[in-house]
């Protein structure tokens, strides 16, 4: 499998800039595999975290091409980088009976809360990085997963050690 | 002062050095035109289709170096622009396109001649705006021009609503334009000019390979001075013609799928290849895996994304051409001086002599007339100092080929995209660019009816462009991959059904002239420079000719058919 990128852009925060980034992946067939993007503490800035897969050449010109867009003011490679990724799931998975305990089980394993409950559901909050997630996520399934909403990946840099 | 935005727009463009513009009116735009009428020092000219325009303005800013403006009207209007500007962002070149836009109150209600232009435009401008409020105005038209023309120039569109045209505001009029994620690097870094200068310095068989990069920041005589002061064969790309003197000695020819035997067998040579505002494109580089496959590869460029894009290059070099080449010349002064021409002989013998193997040539024919004759005839008799513009096919082949460009920014063609009916309203803006010179649209049968219409326009203005139609009845450049590769299965390509352009010439009010023999073509041609009027000449020529040589698609460059 082709390598994760983790790819932060930051950008002016005005109408339509979203659509200029998504439309250059489109338009010229890279891969987005996950997309966040919410305004940061600047409210004139935005700050979209996309994660996208491709060999080092792809994900060069990926950049390179993000950088000409005139909203761009910044694109970071986190994979090139000590970061942390985080992504949350909101997962309504059946519980009936006989596997009400066992999805607690899971849960509380992974340190998922649970939002919501009904006779023969439970939801969770998972939070987590991309492998525990899918971590969660397979075991879940065994139990009859209903429904999936996932925030995508988000990223930021590790401070730097003195 | 208060003004109304269409005020605005004209003091812009007054701020902005434009003199003329390419436009067609309509319902969203009538405040601007109304305004037109009070705004004496910009020449308007009515082009009689909207995607003229843009051409025009594209042609326009290719033969002056300014910024071309296009003014078009919301809905079709705009939507009839896309194509010229596709072609100006695969080429470069700097336009701002004005589109009238309906009111911002009815902006997406499907309104009447609505089209969400900003979205359609986007992956093929610099960059777009939609303008909503008129404050902004002043501001934003100054930043589109310093967008256009900065960096790697391109096209950009300025959607104007009409109630922004009408809205009343006190302008500020900016002088200067801060966009802080916009910053060209214009300067090279002057390691990497180092490395690429010692690289180049220790090569044994080095070829400059030229893109319009070269035209495009005028740096012309950077090149002369590097190439001829160390002895390097020069190639270019279509777009990079003209860059350096066609007519000499280190002059190799176009490379490429329709490039000379002798450039592109010394790029397949090359132990160094020092590439110069060009892009690797498909039609330059054939197969890719076996372009240059012994040369290391120096890369110029002062778009980032183009270093790198199709070719892994070894030394990238991100910077304006004109900059870096005058870096590496300085350089190259401070270095020990050598007797070049004796330490290049051997390979410039070599490329001599793969251009006495293969020279571009033609089957001469006595009754009927070749098209690479016509362009040599026309090469003559401007003797090659011509404006010229090529719509797209075997003419705009033909064109690179037999036209010998001496000079920069003397051909227009849209040679990424590769627009038919390109040519002619192109004509028409670099008329109106150099008003005295002698400006020559070769066209295809095909290709010139595309636009015809502007054959009013020209005749309206008093524009004396000469069209010289390559006439052999076919779309011939797919005819001519239906005969090689297609087994002469000729669908579709057969146009015999065509008008009589004489005859169509006279009804526009312009001057028609026809040859039918090789022994007309000289005194056709010579009738039609003197004409101070716009002249169609049309050439009747070979219909099966080919272009040759010519790299099948995909293929490496080596393997080139000769004829």
């Amino acid at each position: 499998m082709e390598p994760r990128h983790t790819i932060s852009i930051w950008v002016d925060n005005i109408p339509g800039v979203l659509s200029r980034v998504t439309g250059l992946f489109s338009g010229r067939g890279f891969n987005i595999e996950s997309l966040c993007v919410a305004e940061t503490i600047d409210p004139e800035v935005s700050r979209i975290t996309i994660v996208s897969t491709g060999d080092e050449q792809i994900t060069e010109q990926i950049i390179k091409q993000l950088r000409k867009l005139i909203n761009i003011i910044k694109v970071v490679d986190l994979s090139e980088l000590e970061h942390v990724e985080r992504e949350m799931v909101l997962v309504r998975v059946k519980a009936e009976d006989k596997s009400r305990a066992e999805v607690l089980r899971i849960a509380d394993i992974f340190r998922c809360r649970v939002v919501d409950v009904s006779a023969n559901t439970y939801t969770l909050e998972i939070t987590g990085n991309h492998e525990k997630i899918r971590a969660v996520l397979d075991l879940l399934k065994n139990h009859g997963v209903q429904e999936v909403a996932r925030t995508g990946t988000l990223a930021i840099q590790r401070s730097k050690k003195e | 002062m208060k003004l109304n935005g269409a005020q605005i727009l004209m003091k812009c463009l007054e701020r902005e050095g434009v003199k003329h513009i390419f436009g067609y009116p309509g319902g969203a735009v009538i405040d601007i035109y109304d305004e037109l009428t009070r705004t004496p020092h910009i020449k308007h000219f009515l082009v009689r289709h909207e995607q003229a325009a843009v051409h025009a303005a594209d042609g326009y800013a290719r033969a002056s170096s300014k910024v071309g403006v296009a003014l078009v009207t919301s809905g079709p209007g705009a939507t009839n622009t896309v194509t010229g500007i596709a072609s100006a962002y695969m080429d470069s070149i700097p336009i701002v396109v004005f589109t009238g836009q309906v009111p911002t109150a009815l902006i997406g209600n499907d309104a009447f001649q609505e089209v969400d232009i900003v979205g359609i435009t986007r992956p093929c401008t610099k960059h777009n705006y939609l303008i909503k409020d008129v404050k902004d105005l002043a501001q934003t038209i100054h930043e589109a021009f310093h967008i256009a023309r900065s960096g790697r120039p391109g096209p950009v569109l300025v959607d104007l609503p009409k109630d922004v045209q009408q809205a009343i505001t006190v302008p500020k009029f900016p002088d200067t334009v801060k966009i802080k994620s916009y910053n060209p690097t214009y300067h090279a870094n002057p390691r990497q000019v180092a490395r690429a200068l010692d690289m180049i310095l220790q090569a044994r068989k080095p070829v400059l390979y030229t893109g319009g990069g070269i035209v495009l920041s005028d740096s012309s005589k950077e090149l002369y001075t590097f190439a001829t002061a160390l002895q390097i064969p020069v190639t270019s790309t279509l777009m990079g013609l003209g860059g350096f003197p066609g007519d000499h000695p280190l002059w190799m020819g176009m490379l490429g799928m329709h490039g000379t035997y002798c450039a592109n067998m010394a790029v397949s040579q090359a132990d160094v290849l020092i590439a110069v505002g060009a892009r690797f494109d498909d039609r330059v580089t054939g197969k890719l895996s076996e372009f240059a496959p012994h040369a290391k590869i120096i890369h110029i460029d002062i778009d980032p994304s183009s270093i790198s894009k199709n070719v892994v290059v070894d030394v990238p070099i991100v910077g304006d051409c004109r900059d870096t080449l005058r870096q590496l010349n300085e350089l190259l002064e401070s270095k020990p001086a050598r007797d070049w021409p004796e330490v290049r002989q051997a390979w410039l013998d070599t490329v001599k002599q793969w251009d006495k193997d293969h020279p571009l040539t033609y089957v001469w024919d006595d009754q009927v007339i070749k098209p690479q004759f016509v362009i040599e005839k026309l090469y003559e008799l401007t003797r090659g100092e011509a404006y010229i513009t090529t719509e797209v096919g075997q003419n705009q082949m033909w064109a690179a080929q037999f036209y010998k460009f001496k000079y920069p920014r003397r051909l227009m063609t849209s040679g990424g995209l590769g627009v038919m009916g390109y040519g002619f309203p192109a004509a028409m803006g670099v008329q109106v660019a150099q008003p005295d010179a002698c400006v020559i649209d070769i066209a295809g049968d095909g290709s010139i009816q595309m636009n015809i219409q502007e054959m009013i326009t020209v005749v309206e203005n008093n524009l004396p462009v000469k069209i010289a139609i390559l006439n052999n009845s076919y779309l011939g450049m797919v005819r001519q991959w239906q005969q090689i590769f297609y087994e002469r299965r000729y669908s579709h390509t057969d146009i015999h059904a065509a008008p009589d352009f004489v005859k169509l010439a006279d009804a526009y009010g312009a001057v028609g002239l026809r040859a039918t023999k090789p022994e007309e073509v000289e005194p056709v041609i010579k009738e039609a420079l003197k004409a101070p009027r716009p002249v169609v000449m049309d050439f009747r020529v070979e219909r099966e000719e080919c272009v040759m040589p010519m790299v099948p698609a995909g293929k490496a460059m080596h393997e080139m058919l000769l004829a």
